[in-house]
């Protein structure tokens, strides 16, 4: 039970946002990361107010601004892999670093664009989490379906997703009866070979298997019980209204506009 | 307790003319074996009428679930026959038993396999080809029938288990069939559910047949008990009567009430 | 600084998980690798729905779900890292293909737009380098294996597996550094050197997570034929160590002239006469020094050009298999 909390990424919450049809949130979720990745290295002024233009979202949202930048922070130990920036790229040198038999500097430059890297990938994560807080799985695969994703890959994430919470629950259950029997003596040391503790893995891994194997033929004959015939049919009941118009306008001369002070301030 | 009124199974044959004296499930010498060898029915024959509650017990491996399955054509090719509404159960006449004969698994986890409840009741509809509005109107019908009609948004899997059986039951109730065919229907259920489930069961106007080992809602619930063990039926009557005889239920690992 | 300290950080924050986050592509290496996954995914889907049956639908969608849940198995390897799954070998040898790539895909996808694992803008990439390349290994098995002994098939699995986590990770490094966010000389050594260990766990994971459905459900993985001689799998067994080498010693090797030794690696003899443990010792030494980007791309096309022999060779024995 825990685990779909866990799960659970959409708030509900009665909000303009919430309300907008979930073609629009993803086009605009999309073109907001196009667009904050379109902008040049240093451009703070843009970048604050792309950050605003989040906050306002969030809050008409009534999600809260503590939830999406708590979440937004999940991304964050990847900027490991650009911090090398600061010290490669040439500039007017900053400080400089004694590592053992080297020395490292780093360099006004490779500061700006280490930080670039930091806050467009920090921006573009909050758009994301807006646009899950926001919608449901449901909505948010018919409007893959409507922006003409492949009918077989939008039926297969449904069918994913469905069972992640099961499948999820199955595997808590086999790490807790594994947790249950892992008992350490009191010479010996712990947890067996390696081979031995993969070997556990593989089993469970190879378990998991089986069952979800036999749960997809238990699945397809539920299908098939109730007239399916190979091709999966759903309702799918959204339709553009003028204010989903008006908020995909508005979305788009926003980024539009910021992406133009972005490129004369810097 | 409130008086529940006894609603009449509606009754119609395979072309949808009232017939009240037609066999709703006429099932005859029906053998199966599973790929693997294990033989599982060994010569199955029974008869239900239309409006009956049948009640299916027996211990685990007795071919209860195996028999369940025949009933929809989803397995077949052993020797026998089986009729539905007088509709023999072949390849070409399967889209039609489908709709007539609602199959209710017994995990509802994988009965419901889509990401919302209104989707998953209205996939029976839709895959029968009805047209739209038809299937909207069924899906509100069939979720108000089970008393789950606010429920229709939310997603299966935050559903408690009593709740996802209702819904189960309300994925084949829109498909509008003439009998209601359930796997274990009050397995995995807390007293609440249990009754909630009962006292559903009682009002839905439909022919039932359901397999189970909780005897006290077959006594409460299914006039006729046909009892199965190692493929075979072994004893078919009234509830009450069978429930009487200690041998008999004890020789085929059946609790005495 | 301390190294193994850094390592560890790596180990444990970074690598676990390759998932790239939108802003750490640029946008040209973004939407180059965008085209090349879609292009591979429409494929796959056309493939999918002429090879397989309507139970494929419920099928494919747990397995994704089962991939996803099955990512959360570890268990500890030593020092504080775990092993645990990917899982492309898997899917692909369980599924074949095209269907390996699909469910792989979405889990990928799930991951990045539900759980933010992972960018929208470099979803493409990361379905690349986690989906498509890692269940395009794996479908090698089937080339390579599915007639041999059980043993054979194993041990390919198992070394497919380390290395579609070692492709991965070189794809993951070579995008970021075409993308000017970390130099090559730096990202491609460190990413792979750490993989090098990551991949063990993949490995062995798949190695019993197959014996084990061997043993319990013999059909689901049944040998596709009459078994050859066991002679001839261990040479294919040989080809694929081949294959396991040319990747990891023109890396681990402080050598320059990587093309030449990768020429040599790719003789049995030299297989015989190098242990892959003498090459480990020395994985961290390109993190420190200067590890020139020729070598790495010499490996790469060492690797494919080994590939593209044992696949050769796997067929050639499959087509005399059918003909005997």
């Amino acid at each position: 039970m825990m685990l779909h909390n866990a799960l659970d990424r959409y708030h509900d919450r009665p909000s303009s946002i919430h309300d907008l049809d979930p073609r629009v949130k993803v086009v605009v979720t999309l073109l907001g990361i196009f667009s904050v990745l379109l902008l040049p290295d240093g451009a703070w002024g843009a970048y604050f107010l792309v950050w605003c233009a989040v906050l306002a979202v969030a809050l008409v949202a009534r999600l809260g601004v503590g939830l999406v930048l708590r979440r937004s922070l999940v991304a964050l130990p990847f900027a490991l892999v650009a911090i090398t920036l600061v010290f490669t790229l040439p500039g007017r040198t900053l400080f400089t670093l004694q590592l053992g038999a080297w020395e490292i500097s780093a360099s006004d430059a490779g500061l700006v664009r280490f930080s670039s890297v930091l806050v467009r990938s920090w921006l573009s994560v909050q758009m994301a989490i807006l646009l899950v807080a926001t919608t449901r799985i449901p909505d948010l695969l018919h409007a893959l379906r409507h922006l003409h994703v492949p009918a077989l890959l939008v039926t297969i994430l449904a069918f994913m997703v469905r069972y992640l919470a099961v499948l999820l629950d199955e595997v808590t259950r086999l790490l807790r009866a594994r947790q249950a029997r892992s008992a350490a003596s009191a010479q010996g040391k712990a947890g067996g070979s390696l081979l031995w503790r993969a070997r556990v893995a593989g089993n469970m891994t190879g378990q998991l298997f089986l069952r979800s194997l036999e749960r997809s033929d238990r699945i397809y004959n539920a299908m098939v019980a109730r007239g399916f015939r190979g091709q999966y049919v759903t309702i799918n009941p959204h339709r553009m209204r003028r204010r989903d118009w008006m908020a995909l306008g508005l979305a788009f001369a926003a980024l539009t506009m910021i992406q133009w002070l972005g490129r004369t301030l810097s | 307790m409130p008086i529940v009124h006894e609603p009449v199974a509606r009754c119609v044959d395979g072309w949808g003319r009232p017939a009240p004296d037609t066999l709703a499930l006429e099932v005859e010498d029906l053998h199966f074996a599973y790929p693997d060898g294990h033989v599982a029915l060994r010569g199955v024959s029974l008869q239900v009428h239309c409006g009956e509650k049948v009640a299916l017990v027996g211990p685990n491996g007795a071919g209860k679930s195996t028999l369940l399955l025949h009933l929809n054509g989803l397995l077949n090719g052993g020797q026998g026959s089986v009729r539905v509404m007088g509709m023999p159960v072949t390849t070409p006449n399967l889209p039609f038993i489908r709709a007539r004969v609602g199959l209710v698994f017994q995990n509802p986890d994988d009965q419901l396999f889509s990401p919302t409840v209104y989707e998953d009741v209205a996939f029976g509809p839709l895959h029968m080809g009805l047209p739209e509005e038809e299937v909207r109107r069924r899906v509100v019908q069939a979720l108000t029938q089970v008393g789950m009609a606010h429920y229709a948004d939310r997603l299966s899997y935050h559903l408690s288990m009593g709740e996802k059986k209702r819904v189960a039951i309300a994925t084949v109730l829109s498909m509008h069939p003439d009998i209601l065919v359930l796997d274990e229907p009050s397995a995995g259920l807390d007293p609440r559910a249990r009754r909630g489930l009962i006292n559903l069961l009682r009002t839905l106007p439909i022919t039932m047949l359901a397999s189970t080992h909780d005897m006290l809602m077959v006594r409460e619930l299914f006039p006729r008990m046909v009892i199965m063990d190692e493929g075979r039926i072994v004893a078919d009557g009234p509830t009450a009567e069978l429930l009487e005889q200690t041998e008999l239920l004890e020789a085929h690992g059946l609790e005495r009430l | 600084m301390n190294i193994a300290l850094l390592t560890r950080l790596w180990e444990e924050v970074v690598v676990p998980r390759m998932h790239i986050p939108d802003g750490f592509l640029s946008m040209p290496v973004a939407l180059i690798f965008w085209v090349i996954t879609v292009a591979l995914l429409l494929l796959a889907i056309r493939k999918t729905q002429q090879q397989l049956g309507e139970r494929q639908i419920p099928l494919m969608g747990v397995m994704a779900a089962f991939i996803f849940a099955a990512q959360m198995i570890n268990f500890p390897i030593a020092g504080g890292t775990s092993g645990h799954l990917l899982g492309g070998v898997l899917a692909a040898v369980m599924l074949g293909p095209w269907a390996g790539m699909l469910v792989m895909a979405c889990v990928i996808i799930v991951q990045g737009l539900l759980f933010q694992d992972g960018g929208l803008l470099v979803m493409g990439a990361n379905i690349f380098n986690m989906g498509l390349v890692t269940a395009a290994l794996g479908s090698l098995y089937h080339g390579l294996a599915a007639r041999q002994s059980k043993g054979v098939r194993l041990v390919v699995a198992g070394v497919l597996a380390w290395l579609s986590v070692v492709a991965g990770a070189l794809f993951t490094a070579l995008q970021l550094g075409f993308s000017g966010t970390s130099p090559f000389a730096i990202v491609v050594p460190a990413m792979l050197g750490v993989h090098m260990l990551i991949g063990i766990g993949e490995g062995l994971i798949t190695m019993a997570a197959l014996a084990f459905v061997m043993q319990v459900r013999p059909d689901l993985v049944a040998a596709e034929a009459v078994r050859t001689g066991g002679g001839r799998g261990w040479v294919i067994v040989g080809l694929v160590i081949a294959l396991f080498v040319a990747v990891l010693s023109p890396i681990a090797s402080a050598d320059p002239d990587g093309l030449e030794r990768v020429a040599i690696d790719m003789g049995f003899e030299e297989v015989a006469m190098t242990p892959p443990y003498e090459l480990f010792p020395d994985y961290v030494i390109p993190f420190l020094g200067e590890t020139p980007l020729s070598t790495i791309l010499a490996g790469v096309i060492g690797a494919l050009v080994v590939a593209l022999v044992a696949f050769a060779v796997g067929r050639l024995l499959r087509q005399r298999a059918a003909a005997a």
